[in-house]
């Protein structure tokens, strides 16, 4: 039952009973307690601010705007963990969204279809771009050995470079003195928002249903087919999957090709649901803040809606600090603070129900010796 | 798989709880987090516009930039000390969502801040948004003429005409024939400041080499506030033989004085009178800045909100409104005022039209 620390903290081995249920306990409380002695130690009302940002958080139209924030950053966080739980860090995931929601608005913008038809064209050309971009490194590292870490990285400055080519130089068309896109997209292509909350005018992306739609997906291929098992089999042994009939090259680029398909679709719900083009206010790094939500809900897809919901209710809360003359960057702490103590506390919390299992083994056969002693000594 | 499912429920749940605990314990015994109420000049000279509470939301970078920010942050200041009104101030985030930007107004509208000025293109769709559910707040964004309405000043600059102006000061400064342009992300707004300067530069001397970097690319908007690529550009165009650098990029700035500081190169600053601005250990090596005078844009927005006289539409600030200019602190470029000022009545009475890309 040895497990290495990269499986814990990757939530491939999990654990069980109520040391489950303390570990995230604690990690909230720490967090907590951090975040009080950073306002502390920065002049801040502790009390105030946590009142400020619950109050705030919990307006009709700040949880449509959390609700809005995190369903892009649950897409974000599924094509992330996709990789993680093959053991592939796909740090790819931000070039693989720009490049696919440029490509995608472009072709939005470009052509006008019945409405079911329009939408669906633009997000599966999304999927495509995104695959297409992180293929690349999978097969870099199917046939090379190339590790995806270096050529992920290397594809996302490279997508930058071609995706400001083909905005400024061929696609954009000139939305303002200032602002360039690309040409927006008709409303036959738009998704509209769904008045989810009452009692504000602010709608929930209607592309929330397809996070939802991924979340479900990536768990049924996870755990109910055998492409899932062999993925995960690969994940935990690469030596153990070959000898049990596992291509693992072919795992390789497949998991990639889904890890980007599914990075395809985190521009979409802002791009057909607000904006309608892809210009200057796009929005970048969202793939890096999808590593940490994975890490957060541990690569389960009810894990990390949990820390998609957290981390947008952080980020919409750091307009009202910043109102009240308390330093938005408090949210950034709190965010890397919540991510630190959620991987420390599991770690503990798999020790502690190792060496637990250790005492109570140990006690079995000590009670067991016992009970073969007095057994001899009658005899 | 189901234990750990349910830790994860137990933990949002935990994490509520915990919040609203907090929130109980502290519910009694102290004031809720109110706006801390900003040290008003009761003196103040205006006494008619002591009411005005003014929101202003910034750009990436913020108050503290040396530059584009910094310069609105002075209006602002100059409106506080003289008008004697209220002001709060919000900052944007780097990566931040669209829908961050739109509250970000709306939360000062919603707050009785009226007006409220957003400082940068960017905010441009909020601005018409947010604008339009408050009929009853004076709104203005500087670097924008897209949003549109009747509560909505756009206060727009010639950033071409002021870069033309530095673009010949360089020219006419450089020994080597060899000068450089550092822009922070492409974009069309910073591709002006690139034209007006090669523009100016080639008046002065048409076969001059310009040597052209910008530090970042759309939506990667870290060049504008990245003084370490900054350096390194200017380092670059230095060692192929530039002697005088004008860099348009925002905090990344800092990094090309730096440079030019190493290299015993010369540095033209932008927006703020960067000579006063900038870090004093290398404020020597600035000889002139390309000023965009968003303080006194919003400043006059202020003033006029506060006098009831607020115009909607776009309001131009170009070298003939006095928007936009060189500055001679330091008095390094005395010796070639007077040309300069012989470009500036040009470009003024249209003699000369500075291209804008």
């Amino acid at each position: 039952m040895s497990s290495s620390f990269t499986d814990r903290l990757l939530g491939r081995v999990k654990l069980t009973g109520w040391v489950s249920l303390a570990a995230p306990l604690l990690a909230i409380l720490f967090a907590a307690l951090v975040t009080a002695i950073v306002l502390t130690l920065t002049g801040n009302p502790v009390i105030d601010t946590f009142i400020t940002l619950v109050d705030y958080g919990s307006q009709p139209r700040s949880l449509v705007l959390i609700i809005n924030n995190a369903t892009t950053y649950y897409l974000s966080a599924i094509a992330v963990a996709v990789g993680f739980r093959m053991n592939l860090f796909n740090i790819g995931v931000d070039g693989q969204y720009r490049l696919a929601g440029l490509v995608a608005a472009a072709v939005g913008g470009a052509v006008t279809l019945p409405a079911p038809f329009h939408p669906i064209l633009i997000i599966l050309v999304a999927m495509l771009v995104g695959a297409a971009w992180a293929g690349i490194a999978g097969v870099l590292k199917a046939t090379r050995g190339v590790s995806e870490v270096i050529s992920t990285i290397m594809l996302n400055t490279i997508a930058t470079g071609i995706g400001a080519y083909l905005l400024l130089e061929h696609w954009g068309v000139q939305l303002s003195a200032n602002d360039i896109g690309t040409k927006p997209i008709e409303p036959s292509g738009q998704v509209s928002g769904l008045a989810l909350i009452p009692g504000t005018q602010t709608k929930v992306f209607g592309l929330i249903f397809l996070a939802v739609a991924v979340g479900i997906g990536f768990h049924v291929l996870l755990n109910k087919t055998r492409f899932g098992f062999d993925l995960r089999a690969t994940g935990r042994s690469e030596q153990a999957a070959v000898a049990s009939g596992v291509n693992v090259k072919r795992m390789v680029v497949y998991a990639m090709l889904i890890s980007g398909a599914t990075a395809g679709l985190i521009g979409m719900p802002q791009l057909l649901g607000e904006s309608h083009t892809y210009n200057l206010n796009f929005q970048a790094g969202l793939g890096f803040t999808g590593i940490a939500i994975a890490l957060l809900g541990r690569n389960n897809p009810i894990g990390i809606a949990f820390g998609a919901l957290l981390w947008g209710f952080l980020d919409v809360s750091s307009n009202i600090l910043d109102l009240h003359k308390i330093s938005p960057e408090i949210v950034t702490i709190m965010q890397g603070v919540i991510v630190l103590s959620v991987v420390i506390a599991y770690e503990l919390a798999h020790r502690y129900s190792v060496v637990a299992e250790q005492k109570r083994v140990s006690r079995q056969l000590a009670g067991a010796a016992s009970t073969t002693h007095k057994e001899g000594a009658a005899a | 798989m189901l234990r750990n499912r349910f830790g994860k429920v137990v933990a949002g749940a935990a994490t509520g709880a915990m919040l609203l605990a907090a929130a109980a314990c502290g519910g009694g015994d102290t004031t809720e987090g109110a706006p801390s109420a900003a040290p008003t000049d009761a003196a103040s000279s205006a006494p008619a516009a002591a009411g005005a509470k003014v929101g202003l939301a910034y750009d990436i970078g913020g108050r503290g930039d040396q530059s584009f920010n910094d310069s609105a942050a002075a209006g602002l200041d100059k409106a506080k000390a003289e008008l004697g009104v209220e002001v709060n101030e919000l900052e944007a985030g780097n990566g931040e969502a669209e829908s961050a930007k739109e509250e970000r107004l709306r939360l000062l509208a919603d707050g009785g801040f009226n007006p409220v000025i957003a400082v940068g293109f960017a905010y441009s769709a909020s601005v018409a948004k947010v604008a339009a559910e408050f009929p009853d707040t004076k709104f203005a964004i500087v670097d924008d003429d897209a949003a549109k309405g009747a509560n909505i000043s756009n206060l727009v600059f010639a950033e071409e005409q002021g870069s033309f102006l530095v673009g010949a000061a360089a020219a006419l400064k450089s020994t080597k024939g060899d000068v450089g342009f550092v822009g922070g992300v492409e974009v069309p707004l910073i591709k002006k400041f690139q034209a007006g300067f090669e523009a100016g530069a080639k008046a002065v001397k048409p076969d001059i080499k310009i040597q052209s970097k910008y530090l970042t690319q759309p939506p990667d908007f870290s060049g504008f506030g990245d003084p370490a690529k900054g350096k390194t550009a200017a380092e670059g165009m230095f060692d192929a033989g530039a002697d005088v650098v004008y860099q348009a990029a925002g905090g990344s700035g800092a990094g090309v004085f730096e440079a030019a500081k190493a290299a015993g190169g010369l540095a033209i600053g932008v927006d703020s009178d960067q000579a006063k601005t900038a870090d004093p250990t290398v404020a020597d090596v600035i000889i002139t800045s390309m000023l965009k005078k968003v303080d006194v844009a919003v400043f006059d927005f202020i003033k006029s909100f506060t006098s009831d006289s607020v115009a909607a539409g776009p309001k131009v600030y170009d070298l003939a409104a006095g928007g936009v200019d060189y500055s001679t602190t330091g008095g390094k470029i005395d010796d070639i005022k007077t040309q300069l000022d012989d470009f500036k009545a040009k470009i003024a009475s249209g003699e000369i039209t500075v291209p804008k890309e």
